[in-house]
């Protein structure tokens, strides 16, 4: 534990963490960024989201959904994880400490969890059910855990500034 | 400053409007707004991911207009997003005023909020016409073998313009920031 305080300690004297913390719109800037990529994350996680429940784009097969989806939803999150980061280095003590941060970050880690399931096991049977109407559990789940996921990671985000 | 001048000053729009965001300030409902605590961090949520779907929507409707997706016609594409567009508006528009009860003289008084509504009047004016557009023509487009440049920009066009008032909505605290 304490060599992660040291660790935190270490990372808010770095050049981006005093950019972050110092310079004028440093912060603000960045979260303007963050920000707006991570609602184009959640928006293009959505439309796989909804499709994999059954609830929406019932007409189009789920590969299509997921090629024309999916590179919107990397950009954008690579984006999002790079300002996110720079972010965290402005205060990195107060934000490791943060409830709000902690649940955000845990329920990302489990978005991802959930994603490799779906990529690496659930995905393999995909053209059987491609353009079906009717969805495995399994893949409903993987919608289901994702978007519940994805709506928590969005109000802790917002939650963690309120409560630092 | 002249009795006169201050007359003029008292008439102008500047103090009318300063006038009403005071009145906004003290009434009762952005009290209340203020004074609950939940309020205003759920009202917060919900606008952001609004945000996300107006831009979803958007950028699976320009897939098709921009030749990107070739899986369904133009119009049954729109078609198809429509109701998350309008459904979402909806919620920015009601989350939107909420917020900007809670805080009337952070946001009316900021000229960065003043040019996220612009945008975002365009913005709405530009997804209706280029909606409508879709409905009468976008057959017409997917059929023609020469790529419509002018329906593609424009399509380009309302997304940028979304983007920025997404943008524009975090740009507020960095006016404010750089003001000091």
């Amino acid at each position: 534990m304490e060599s992660i305080t040291q660790f935190l300690h270490w990372l808010e004297k770095t050049p981006v963490a005093i950019f972050v913390s110092q310079s004028p719109g440093g912060f603000s800037g960045l979260l303007m960024i963050h920000v707006g990529a991570a609602v184009i994350v959640f928006g293009m996680i959505v439309v796989v989201d909804l499709r994999l429940l059954g609830l929406a784009s019932k007409g189009c097969s789920v590969t299509d959904l997921c090629r024309e989806a999916l590179p919107w939803t990397w950009t954008a999150f690579i984006i999002s994880a790079i300002t996110g980061v720079m972010l965290f280095t402005g205060q990195p003590v107060k934000y490791f400490a943060n409830y709000a941060f902690q649940a955000k970050v845990a329920l990302m880690a489990l978005a991802g969890i959930n994603m490799l399931v779906f990529q690496f096991m659930t995905i393999r049977s995909v053209s059987q059910w491609n353009r079906a109407p009717r969805i495995p559990v399994a893949a409903k789940l993987a919608g289901a855990i994702s978007l519940s996921c994805w709506i928590a990671v969005v109000a802790y985000g917002r939650w963690t500034a309120f409560v630092m | 400053m002249l009795r006169s001048e201050i007359a003029v000053w008292r008439s102008g729009p500047k103090f009318i409007m300063m006038e009403y965001v005071q009145w906004l300030q003290t009434s009762a409902l952005s009290l209340t707004i203020r004074r609950s605590g939940l309020i205003i961090p759920i009202t917060h949520v919900l606008h952001i991911l609004a945000t996300g779907l107006v831009l979803s929507a958007l950028i699976m409707i320009n897939h098709r207009v921009w030749g990107w997706s070739q899986t369904e016609p133009s119009r049954e594409r729109a078609r198809r997003f429509w109701p998350w567009l309008w459904w979402s508006m909806a919620v920015l528009t009601v989350t939107g005023i909420v917020l900007t009860l809670s805080a009337p003289r952070r946001t009316l008084l900021d000229p960065s909020f003043q040019v996220k509504m612009a945008m975002m009047g365009i913005g709405m004016l530009a997804t209706f016409g280029f909606g409508l557009a879709l409905r009468r023509y976008g057959e017409a487009w997917d059929s023609a073998s020469s790529k419509h440049k002018m329906v593609s920009t424009f399509a380009a066009f309302t997304l940028v313009l979304w983007m920025g008032v997404t943008l524009a909505g975090r740009g507020r605290w960095l006016v404010g920031f750089l003001q000091g």
